[in-house]
């Protein structure tokens, strides 16, 4: 990026207007530091100065949930009804883990337009050959999983490899395995799976036992505590910036509350999913993966400087197809999770608006379209946004084109309040 | 002046380098000692680039002797001058906007603990990198985004320095700064002479080689033109030397202006 003489950052003009300070190099205490105060002040201090500089994080989409939960609910009371809530958990996780892989890629500055057709491929797969060519069902799901990772690396070879733009060679994948998905689902088009199936399982199982979902509410806070504290205990031992002990436990509460919320909803209805539980493990391993591993800090290096990234020794080709490896994989995933839904593998699956909600969805979490900036938990909330309007819009009995109309409008408010933000950090010298 | 060692921590004897038809470097001499800064100057296609990457192993050299530490070695990659302790500064800085100082500065080789990032170790030895080159940014944590254009210059060079090199090269590192980040830049390049670095500063600025360099090699069309100490050396000297002649553009402006350029 440019180094932009008319946008000085406040700091730059600090040093301008304060001649002292440009000089004396040898003051102890630099005044541009962000010295952070302890307790609440300092806290509120900061988020201000976050506010001010346009660095909204999850906040506009957290906002966007409570608005869609407040006028859905005015609509239809049935809205947070247990029922409900349970349906859109499970119904969002299809297209929350295809929005998982489609994170690595937009972290990497790229996109993956195939990942709807891929989900229809790995759907299909799984049916034929356990269904038809009657192969054990867990060796069925395995090669679906492997030939989605497959195709994504074959993506990501001729992307990274041969240098054809991702754009052009995914959407030559979305047209060619569409193709394929057909082709092996022959002239019958629809193959129904066992409902008691691994398959059949994912969207239909329920740990009926209260005690499962109140377990998972206290092992993810309990977990969420102990790292947090063991972390800033570390950081205090060697002498650095430590977050406040008042900051831990004020986080661990809204993430109790929360998450307890959560456990007696699901219990007032059929008790915790299969499948949301699969999905909160997928978020939390692909998380640390990204943020706590060397793996995740050359995908976000890939996307921040290719360049930077090969002289730092970072092998970017490698690196490359095995994101668009994961892509496909999670592809694969979504595309079983969506079979299993509508108990079948079928000519529509992978079709329809299936790819614009997954990058939709990655997007309106909050990961950036250029490349560098985003988290997988972006995935769950951007999907838990998709799926609530649709089945807000499903319980008022609005047909789909208006349900098209109105994720559309939300995408487009989204990329809108990210460009509006983008250029309020640039201005306050933070992009 | 600080102690400056008897054998040259980097010696170039007669180094030549042809790209096909083109004689980029003939027989070029340089010699960089602990503890000095050495700016390399030289007009466009002066041959400094080339000089540099040879140097670096980006370009191997087709005849001469590297000498390091007074043995003759071979540089053909750019891993063979990271090893023997050259760090290179390139012009780009090559950082990652996104991602935050301690970041950048462990990128490619970050500090792990069972397999996992070890984010406190490697932000306790960034602080104390900074802390002892006096860099002073507003929070290691931080995306690079947010920095100026010195404070990045100086992130770059402090990444250069975690390989704790004997000779580091900055190509321009002031090229595109203004007054004050400027002078952040040049305090550094003397911070890295005083702990015993051996610095090649390559600049087309004569101010920023009068400020810091204590010894100026002059490039003039692939061949040496020169090696001048700069405190005994008027700028109009290493001038005529970068252009091969005491009538040009610059001694004519200057006689015009009635020798104020002059100091």
């Amino acid at each position: 990026m440019s180094i932009d003489k008319t946008s000085v950052s406040p700091e730059d003009e600090h040093i301008v207007e304060n001649p002292e300070a440009a000089a004396g190099a040898d003051v102890a205490v630099d005044p541009r530091l962000l010295v952070r105060e302890r307790g609440f002040a300092g806290y509120f201090d900061e988020f201000k100065r976050k506010m001010r500089a346009g660095d909204l994080g999850s906040i506009p989409v957290v906002i966007g949930l409570i608005v869609i939960c407040v006028i859905f609910q005015s609509l239809n009371s049935a809205f947070l009804s247990a029922e409900n809530l349970n349906n859109i958990a499970v119904a969002m996780v299809a297209t929350g883990m295809m929005s998982v892989g489609i994170i690595f890629v937009l972290l990497l500055g790229e996109i993956d337009l195939s990942v709807g057709s891929v989900s229809g491929v790995a759907g299909a797969i799984m049916a034929v050959l356990s269904v038809t060519h009657g192969v054990n069902e867990w060796l069925a799901v395995l090669i679906a999983l492997a030939g989605g990772a497959a195709i994504g690396a074959m993506h990501g070879f001729f992307f990274a490899r041969i240098g054809a733009p991702a754009f052009a060679v995914t959407l030559a994948g979305l047209l060619f395995w569409l193709g394929f998905m057909l082709q092996i689902l022959g002239e019958n088009g629809t193959i129904n799976i066992d409902g008691d199936g691994v398959v059949g399982k994912l969207t239909t199982y329920y740990f009926s036992d209260v005690a499962a979902a109140y377990g998972l509410a206290i092992a993810a806070v309990a977990l969420f505590f102990v790292t947090s504290f063991l972390d800033s205990r570390r950081r205090e031992a060697a002498g650095i910036p430590a977050r406040p002990l008042v900051d831990i436990v004020v986080r661990t509460v809204v993430l109790a509350v929360i998450a307890f919320a959560a456990a007696i909803m699901f219990n007032q209805y059929k008790g915790l999913p299969l499948a949301l539980l699969l999905f909160v493990v997928v978020l939390v391993v692909s998380d640390f993966v990204l943020r706590r591993t060397g793996y995740g800090r050359k995908i976000f290096a890939l996307g921040g400087s290719v360049e930077a990234s090969r002289r730092a020794g970072i092998n970017v080709t490698a690196v490359r197809i095995s994101v668009f490896a994961i892509a496909g994989f999670f592809a694969a995933v979504g595309g079983l999770f969506w079979a299993s839904k509508i108990a079948a593998a079928n000519q529509s699956a992978g079709a329809g608006d299936l790819l614009m909600n997954v990058i939709a969805a990655a997007v309106i979490g909050g990961t950036s379209l250029f490349g560098g900036r985003g988290r997988t938990w972006n995935a769950l909330l951007g999907v838990m946004v998709i799926t609530s309007i649709q089945y807000g819009l499903a319980l008022e009995g609005i047909a789909t084109p208006v349900v098209y109309m109105v994720t559309g409008g939300v995408l487009l408010a989204t990329v809108v309040i990210d460009s509006i933000t983008r250029k309020t950090q640039k201005t306050a010298g933070r992009a | 002046m600080v102690h400056v060692s008897a054998t040259p921590v980097l010696a170039l004897r007669g180094v030549s380098k042809r790209f096909g038809a083109v004689q980029a470097l003939t027989d070029v001499e340089l010699e960089v000692h602990a503890g000095e800064v050495v700016a390399l100057v030289g007009d466009n296609g002066a041959g400094k680039s080339t000089l540099v990457k040879t140097i670096a192993g980006v370009h191997p050299i087709d005849e001469g002797v590297i000498e390091w530490d007074g043995k003759t070695v071979q540089i053909n990659k750019p891993h063979d001058a990271q090893n023997l302790g050259i760090a290179t500064v390139y012009q780009d800085l090559a950082l990652c906007d996104n991602i935050d100082v301690v970041g950048n500065l462990y990128l490619g080789r970050e500090v792990k603990k069972r397999g996992v990032l070890d984010e406190v170790e490697m932000e306790r030895r960034s602080l104390e990198l900074l802390q002892t080159l006096s860099i002073r940014i507003p929070s290691v944590r931080i995306p690079i985004a947010s920095l100026s254009g010195g404070q990045r210059q100086t992130v770059a060079i402090a990444r250069s320095m975690l390989g704790e090199p004997k000779l580091v090269i900055l190509d321009e590192p002031t090229a595109a700064l203004g007054v004050e980040q400027t002078a952040q830049v040049l305090d550094l390049v003397e911070r890295l002479r005083e702990r015993g670095h051996a610095v090649l500063l390559i600049s087309h600025n004569m101010a920023d080689v009068k400020a810091v360099a204590d010894k100026v090699a002059v490039l003039r069309l692939g061949r040496n033109n020169g090696v001048f100490e700069v405190k005994t050396t008027s700028q109009e000297e290493i001038i005529s030397a970068i252009t091969g002649a005491t009538d040009n553009a610059v001694t004519r402006r200057a006689a015009r202006g009635n020798g104020e350029v002059q100091k």
